[in-house]
């Protein structure tokens, strides 16, 4: 009971922050680099888009800080048996998380905000880009603990404790790289098509033929930035499928709901009725499977019949398949919101190469309802992660029931009811204050950088 | 194994100075968030409040998170027990600095004096509460928890008790001592004297609720005292001490209009309550109340020696740059705030926008 109750928070703790991460990592990119192009180019257009876009930067940045404050003492206060088990290994790409990747960030987003009457142009530049980079650092720590738990590397058991004996191993760790190079695409696509979202919607409503052509260039490069990163989150997805299929076969099994181990396996599409093996209706694709799993045609996948005998012989009885519905939906929900960014940017790219990129009535329509796809990739992508790794909390180590707290279900009922409430207002407040930002008039030349300030002086921003 | 018990005391002292740089740092934000409303008579006083500490309380926050993250990596049974046991009480904790934090991004985006409030209330309570709760959460720390195996099981009654509530008193007032005392430093005019009003008033109390807290702590005696390496009871008496001594310097300095000196009183008095917190756990890290064999020691909760040693090397390499950097931010806003002259000012409190 308390354990389901445990996972529940945890899930929508972690669901709900992660909604607003990929925003922040992605968008703090593009307004950096907008902000470059001001500088460089000396070109006032690329300054008041800067302004614009880092108005919804910061709104995704606040509700990001909130939310991840709370996951800092989530694993203790929910996960503490987990906690004592890992702590001398996971803790340490946490803490030093804290000290190289929040400080950088949030000491850098105050300069940034307050600083630009105080800092010289440059100085102010730089501080942003520092705010970047620390998003991404803070991405590849955390991604570093994370990626242990899915394949643990570089540790002892000793005294029922897990204990660190290489940290470069658990840093050069392959499921880390793999991840973090996704994590970070799939972060940048984000902001690229909430950028091109807005900018296209923006371009359309603009008064004058200044405004919309500043939105056309803003929507260009979010465009390209958008088609470069989610090949790149293609490309590393497929590699992590493939080091899937040696460290967590199970997964990859359960990632295509597939029972008996087949040679040439295809990939289901779709599939209507049950993932029992009687489907009721299905789209496959001949062999593909194979080619994901290992590049090969005829390569072999093993199923999950096969891997839940494999896994009794080796940890004893018990049932270790996670749950099939959720890591095949959410899967195939990832990829298909991947392959169709792919074709929204590839569309974009070609009209913006015959100039007409915001001219098109249809595409302005595929690009603003396109920016809910990362969104739905994003969560569906961790689900998939982590509930794939069900019933491992640490893959082949300790299964998530053994890793909770002692604290009663009514305590974590409680919380979780009160996270539910509080999230549910953010993310109202979040959605509300994103619109109005995008439909803020553009920032007039000399206006102070403080939103429709009522009181223009310097360093008043709240 | 003496280097062993070596850097595992080395890392208990390091916790201990990230909660005092934590408590330091954020300690005059809780307090500009409390004194507030006392201080303020418009909205303009408010959001001069609110963006005294607006470009640092973010970095503030982020010497809890590594506080944190560093237990967990240094001693995984402080941070899994303790969070666990104190499981309703760190989630109010955390759920008044979600408030807080939302607080200062979402206050001006709309023109409308009834948002403002909410955001002026949640700051305001934000601030309260985590205060309150730290102070209460510290005073159980040095004074002990009953513990047993599973570590503590009281729940949150168990830690409202007296002597915890007059502890959690004491951090309010001293936090907004030490608030006050940043707010007449980093305004001008008006709220300027209003902020040294309040902080003469809160140092006052301040004052008589620490000493309660300090004698009352050292009535109640240490029954882990008698564990291998815990120090005399003596220094933590003399450091607590100290930090009342230290306060009643500062609210004769704040008296005699001397901010600046004040400021580092009130800083000083903060680091040293801390240290008397820490001096007296040692060698526990959750100490028991009821029985010495049960406190949770730092021997028995550190990582292994390797984990503390690639700790100690990221450590050293980068804590430096981010004390540069941070004390550079804190240069570059030294400046006091300036009330915006009346002329610039046509829509104070217009609703709608
Ligand atoms: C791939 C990236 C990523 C992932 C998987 C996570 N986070 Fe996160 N986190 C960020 C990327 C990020 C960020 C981009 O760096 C944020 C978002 C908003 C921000 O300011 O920084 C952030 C903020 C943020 C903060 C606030 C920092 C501050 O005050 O500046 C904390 C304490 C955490 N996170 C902790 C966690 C924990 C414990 C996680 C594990 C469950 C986690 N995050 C998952
Ligand atoms: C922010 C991105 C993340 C998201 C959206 C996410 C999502 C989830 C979800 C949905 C579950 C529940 C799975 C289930 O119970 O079926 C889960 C479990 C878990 N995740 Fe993640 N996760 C994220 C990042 C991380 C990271 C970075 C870590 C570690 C550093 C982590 C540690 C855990 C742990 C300890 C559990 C165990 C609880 C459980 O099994 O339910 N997660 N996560
Ligand atoms: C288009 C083809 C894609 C493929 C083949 C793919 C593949 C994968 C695989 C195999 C995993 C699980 C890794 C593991 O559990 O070890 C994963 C996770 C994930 N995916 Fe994708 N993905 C694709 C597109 C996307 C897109 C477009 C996004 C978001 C914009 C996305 C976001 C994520 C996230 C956030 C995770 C969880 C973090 C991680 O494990 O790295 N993916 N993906």
């Amino acid at each position: 009971m308390a354990v389901d109750l445990a996972r529940w928070q945890f899930a929508i703790v972690t669901v709900f922050h992660f909604f607003f991460v990929p925003m922040t990592i992605g968008l703090a990119f593009l307004v950096a680099v907008m902000q470059t192009l001001a500088l460089v180019r000396k070109d006032e257009t690329w300054d008041r888009l800067s302004r614009f876009f880092g108005r919804i930067f910061l709104i995704s940045l606040a509700v990001g800080v909130v939310s991840g404050i709370v996951l800092e003492f989530e694993f203790g206060l929910n996960w503490s048996a987990f906690s004592i088990f890992v702590g001398n290994i996971f803790g340490a790409p946490l803490a030093i998380e804290g000290l190289l990747a929040f400080f950088l960030e949030s000491t850098f987003i105050g300069l940034w905000i307050f600083g630009r009457e105080r800092l010289s142009p440059r100085l102010h530049l730089a501080t942003i880009w520092l705010v970047s980079i620390g998003t991404v650092l803070s991405a590849f720590f955390i991604l570093a603990a994370n990626a242990w738990m899915q394949h643990p590397v570089g540790y002892t058991v000793e005294g029922g404790q897990a204990v660190l004996t290489n940290f470069w191993a658990v840093l050069g760790n392959s499921t880390l790289w793999a991840s973090f190079v996704h994590t970070v695409a799939a972060a940048l696509a984000t902001g690229g098509a909430l950028t091109l979202g807005i900018a296209i919607w923006r371009a359309r409503r603009a008064p004058d033929d200044g405004e919309r052509e500043a939105y056309r260039r803003a929507a260009a490069l979010a465009c390209a930035v958008l088609l470069v990163t989610v090949v790149v989150t293609a490309v590393s997805g497929d590699l992590q499928a493939r080091l899937m299929d040696v460290q967590q076969p199970m997964k990859m099994a359960a990632a295509e709901a597939l029972y008996n181990t087949q040679n040439g396996a295809s990939f289901s599409l779709l599939t209507i009725g049950n993932l029992s093996g009687q489907p009721v209706f299905q789209i496959r694709v001949p062999h593909l499977l194979s080619l994901i799993a290992d590049m090969s045609w005829n390569g072999q996948v093993v199923g999950i019949n096969h891997m839940q005998a494999a896994e009794v012989a080796k940890y004893g009885a018990g049932n270790y398949a996670p749950i099939l519905w959720m890591t095949y939906w959410s899967f195939r929900a990832m990829v298909g919101a991947g392959i169709l960014m792919i074709g929204v940017s590839a569309w974009g790219v070609w009209l913006w190469w015959r100039k007409r990129l915001a001219a098109s009535r249809w595409f302005r329509r595929a690009a603003v309802a396109g920016i809910v796809l990362p969104i739905i990739a994003n969560a569906s992508g961790w689900i998939f992660t982590e509930a794939g790794r069900q019933p491992w909390i640490v893959y082949g180590l300790m299964q998530t029931a053994k890793g909770v707290s002692t604290v009663g279900a009514g305590d974590v009922a409680l919380t979780t009811a009160v996270f539910v409430a509080v999230y549910t207002i953010l993310a109202v407040l979040a959605v509300v204050l994103v619109l109005r930002a995008a439909r803020h008039p553009f920032d007039e030349i000399g206006e102070p950088p403080a939103d429709a300030d009522p009181l223009p002086a310097p360093g008043l921003v709240y | 194994m003496a280097t062993y018990t070596g850097l595992s005391a080395l890392w208990f002292s390091l916790i201990g100075l990230l909660w005092a740089g934590y408590f330091f740092l954020e300690g005059f934000d809780f307090g500009v968030g409390m004194v507030s409303p006392l201080v303020s008579r418009d909205d303009t006083d408010r959001r001069l409040c609110m963006n005294a500490v607006g470009p640092v309380w973010d970095g503030n926050e982020v010497w809890l998170l590594v506080a944190g993250g560093a237990t967990f990596a240094a001693f995984p049974l402080w941070y899994g027990l303790l969070f666990q046991g104190a499981y309703l009480a760190l989630f109010l904790v955390l759920i008044a600095l979600i408030a807080r934090g939302v607080s200062f991004e979402f206050r001006g985006k709309f023109d409308d004096p009834r948002w403002r409030r909410v955001w002026d209330v949640a700051n305001f309570a934000g601030s309260l509460v985590a205060a309150l709760i730290w102070g209460v959460a510290f005073t159980n720390f040095v004074h002990g928890l009953p513990l047993s195996k599973a570590g503590y099981t009281g729940g949150l009654i168990g830690l409202l008790n007296p002597l915890a509530l007059v502890g959690g008193l004491a951090a309010l007032a001293v936090f907004a001592f030490h608030g006050s005392v940043f707010l007449s430093l980093k305004t001008s005019g008006g709220l300027m004297q209003r902020a040294q009003r309040v902080a003469r008033m809160a140092g006052g109390t301040a004052v008589v609720l620490l000493t309660a807290t300090v004698a009352w702590v050292a009535a109640s005696g240490r029954p882990w005292q008698s564990l291998a390496g815990a120090l005399p009871g003596a220094i933590p008496l003399a450091l607590g001490v100290l930090a009342v001594v230290v306060l009643a310097i500062a609210t004769l300095l704040v008296i005699r209009g001397r901010d600046g000196l004040a400021f580092a009183g009130t800083g000083a008095a903060i680091l040293l309550a801390l240290g008397a917190v820490f001096a007296s756990m040692y060698p526990a890290v959750i100490p028991a109340s009821n029985g010495a064999s049960l406190a949770l020691t730092v021997g028995a909760a550190a990582s292994h020696p390797y984990t503390l040693e690639v700790m100690t090397v990221v450590a050293a390499i980068f804590t430096p740059f981010v004390l540069l950097y941070q004390g550079w931010t804190y240069w570059v806003f030294r400046r006091r705030l300036q009330r915006p002259g009346a002329v610039a000012a046509p829509a104070t409190g217009a609703s709608g926008g």
